[in-house]
């Protein structure tokens, strides 16, 4: 079905001519900004490293499948089924900052801004921060998302029946947060006060920090699997739908008791979402290869690139705004300056 | 082969209670020279003698649906490694998941059923029961899970058979007769067992779903039984299963599992069938741990089939009836305790007459 193009969307505003093409030739996972270059990281073994002027560098950083990645904008750390858990700076240079003695699948990565690391290997969390040696947490089931909270060394920790929100350099007991179920994703709002997770059902999960009150987020066709905040924190964008559903968080509520805004509906799942870091705009990727930009207050749309491709795999801006990187599942990508 | 989408990578599903030799049979399929790269995920590490990175370890994490269903349990570290496994599509040709001796075979079939990702890119091919010849019959008196992984197979691997009599051998497999009398049996030492007879068998795939014919055939081909006939009546009584000689073959029924097969040379309603089967393993599935069919609707030119694992069910018009084929409509139950009668009038009520 690639055919229903010119009536659905010519009178959409395009800037598809302006896209520079970028061939990966290699399935990208994840998109990351390193200064100027874009880091599109491959399924397995490598990164390819782009400027603006489309120079393609390929850097290897695990020898085998590249399973979580998280970027500071100073560096990338990826966790791969080697055991490793990798970095790869702005130079392209790479270091290998833990190995997994049993070899085990390193399965999520988190940085934090002022230079701390979280990990996990199956049941086990770890944190590198400082001088200090690593810190480890046994959960009780196998650990979903790893993230750091925007204030203070802590981290939340997603796994099976809720999340444990865990204090490293404290004694205190970590905090539960209990929800049945499987959580897979996990982030906090820029502002520190609510804590969402994706689950392995199609829905959302969150609770508001100051009381742990929950908020249930669902009516996804399917698996949530993308999310972003827009710039300064007010609303959160999400794939898993055939429009992208948009979250408000700027009241004290949160999104309790109150629909989301649907933006951007296709005949086709949306499948990756980037919210622009300074303007009320984002990018999302469908399953279709389609790639709109969409702008938060009125839904208007600019085509960035035209459906009939493989699915879109990831999407990123660069710090400024000023570059919107893609990649689709086949290894197609491009970069868009604005 | 219309249904079935070549690009999924099958799954096979290695079970067995423990000591029946599921690590032999592993490392058999990991070693012999075949020219096939597997993926192996294993519930205890280590056992496995041979250096490959494809050999993950697993958690066997199982957890429920919230969708209301008891019975909707997934194994979530399958979930995840499975997809982990993608990024590396290309560098193996297919899947071994290994579950532990004690584990019940439904999450695992039923994440295929409910995991889009899952779906998306694997397939389950068949399930594997490793069972051991000489202490199998005493599994099934004491051990529930033996009797599920018997029961959920679609292949047998009825190992040890050096270490017992004839007789012996075909008590044991009238036993699991008596449980599933569908799944293909294979008598083994050390699991020596042709490799394509328990991989990338298509047991799962819709267009090859059945022969629903019973595999009594192997049963059948001892013929010193006779002489063990009074012996296992006495043997036996009082337990829970009983013995009876037909005429060479021996069968038995196991009070708490059976299997269930329907057939009939009418067409089905399928306006009446599909609500009664959709009923039928929302109300019975905890009792239904697998149950299988080929229909004949009116009107219809297709062949329908589908499968089921407990409460999930999925089905799909395979192909046109040959010319000259019997429009036959035949399902096959297995379960515990199934409520037989009300199956079957149910099903006849959905005979257009």
């Amino acid at each position: 079905m690639s055919d229903f193009e010119p009536g659905d969307q010519a009178s959409i505003a395009s800037v598809t001519d302006r896209v520079r093409p970028v061939a990966i030739g290699a399935a990208v996972t994840a998109i990351h900004f390193l200064g100027d270059r874009a880091a599109f990281v491959g399924a397995e073994e490598s990164v390819a490293l782009v400027d603006g002027e489309g120079d393609i560098s390929r850097v290897t950083v695990h020898g085998g499948g590249i399973l979580c990645t998280a970027s500071d904008g100073a560096r990338i750390a990826m966790g791969g089924d080697d055991g490793k858990l990798a970095e790869l700076n702005s130079k392209g240079e790479v270091a290998v900052l833990a190995t997994d003695p049993k070899r085990r699948w390193i399965d999520n990565v988190a940085l934090h801004p002022d230079g701390a690391v979280a990990w996990s290997a199956g049941k086990t969390a770890f944190v590198r921060s400082g001088r200090s040696e690593d810190k480890t947490f046994d959960m009780p089931s196998t650990v979903g998302g790893l993230a750091f909270a925007p204030k203070g060394l802590r981290v939340a920790v997603a796994h099976y029946n809720g999340v444990t929100l865990w204090f490293p350099n404290m004694a205190a007991h970590p905090e539960f947060l209990e929800w049945a179920g499987s959580h897979l994703g996990v982030v906090f709002s820029p502002d520190n006060k609510f804590l969402v997770t994706t689950m392995h059902e199609p829905a959302l999960h969150g609770w508001r920090l100051a009381d742990n009150r929950h908020m249930r987020m669902s009516g996804y066709p399917g698996r949530v699997k993308s999310m972003s905040w827009s710039a300064g924190g007010k609303s959160l964008a999400t794939s898993g739908a055939d429009a992208v559903i948009v979250w408000p968080f700027a009241s004290k509520d949160g999104p309790m008791g109150k629909e989301p805004a649907m933006l951007a509906p296709l005949q086709a799942r949306v499948t990756v979402v980037a919210c622009h870091p300074k303007q009320d705009i984002l990018a999302a990727g469908y399953s279709d290869g389609t790639i709109l930009m969409v702008r938060l207050e009125d839904g208007a749309e600019i085509l960035v690139r035209r459906n009939g491709t493989a699915e879109v795999a990831a999407l990123a801006w660069n710090a400024k705004g000023t570059l919107l990187a893609f990649a689709a599942e086949d290894g197609e990508a491009g970069l868009l300056p604005l | 082969m219309p249904s079935s989408t070549p690009q999924k990578i099958p799954v096979t599903v290695l079970t067995g209670y423990l000591g029946a030799g599921k690590t032999t049979l592993l490392n058999r399929i990991l070693s012999e020279n075949h020219g096939k790269k597997y993926a192996v995920i294993v519930n205890e590490f280590g056992e496995i003698g041979i250096d490959n990175d494809l050999i993950i370890g697993a958690d066997e994490e199982v957890f429920e649906m919230n969708n209301g269903c008891i019975c909707c349990t997934v194994r979530g570290d399958l979930v995840r490694i499975l997809d982990g496994l993608m990024k590396r599509k290309g560098k193996f040709d297919a899947i071994i998941v290994e579950t532990t001796g004690l584990a019940d075979p439904a999450p695992v079939a039923q994440t295929f059923f409910v995991d889009e990702d899952v779906q998306k890119n694997a397939r389950l091919d068949a399930v594997v029961t490793v069972a051991d010849a000489k202490w199998l019959s005493d599994r099934l008196k004491d051990a529930p899970e033996a009797k599920n992984q018997i029961a959920f197979a679609d292949v047998i691997v009825l190992n040890k058979t050096d270490l017992v009599s004839k007789a012996e051998l075909t008590e044991v497999e009238a036993r699991i007769r008596g449980i599933n009398p569908y799944a293909k049996l294979h008598r083994t030492e050390r699991c020596k067992v042709k490799l394509s007879d328990v991989l990338e068998r298509g047991a799962f795939d819709l267009d090859r779903i059945l022969d629903i014919e019973p595999d009594f055939l192997e049963a059948g081909q001892d013929h010193d039984q006779h002489d063990h006939e009074h012996h296992d009546h006495g043997h036996h009584h009082g337990h829970d299963g009983h013995g009876h000689g037909h005429g060479g073959l021996k069968h038995y029924h196991d009070e708490e599992m059976q299997s269930l097969a329907l057939r009939t040379d009418k067409p089905l309603d399928p306006t009446k069938f599909m609500p009664w089967l959709q009923n039928l393993v929302a109300s019975e599935g905890q009792k239904i741990l697998r149950s299988k069919g080929i229909l004949a609707f009116s009107d219809d030119d297709d062949r329908y089939v589908f499968q089921g694992v407990h409460m999930m069910l999925e089905g799909d018009h395979q192909r046109k009836w040959k010319e000259g084929e019997p429009r036959e409509s035949r399902l096959v139950f297995i379960g515990r305790e199934l409520p037989e009668q009300i199956i079957r009038d149910g099903f006849e009520s959905c005979i257009t007459s």
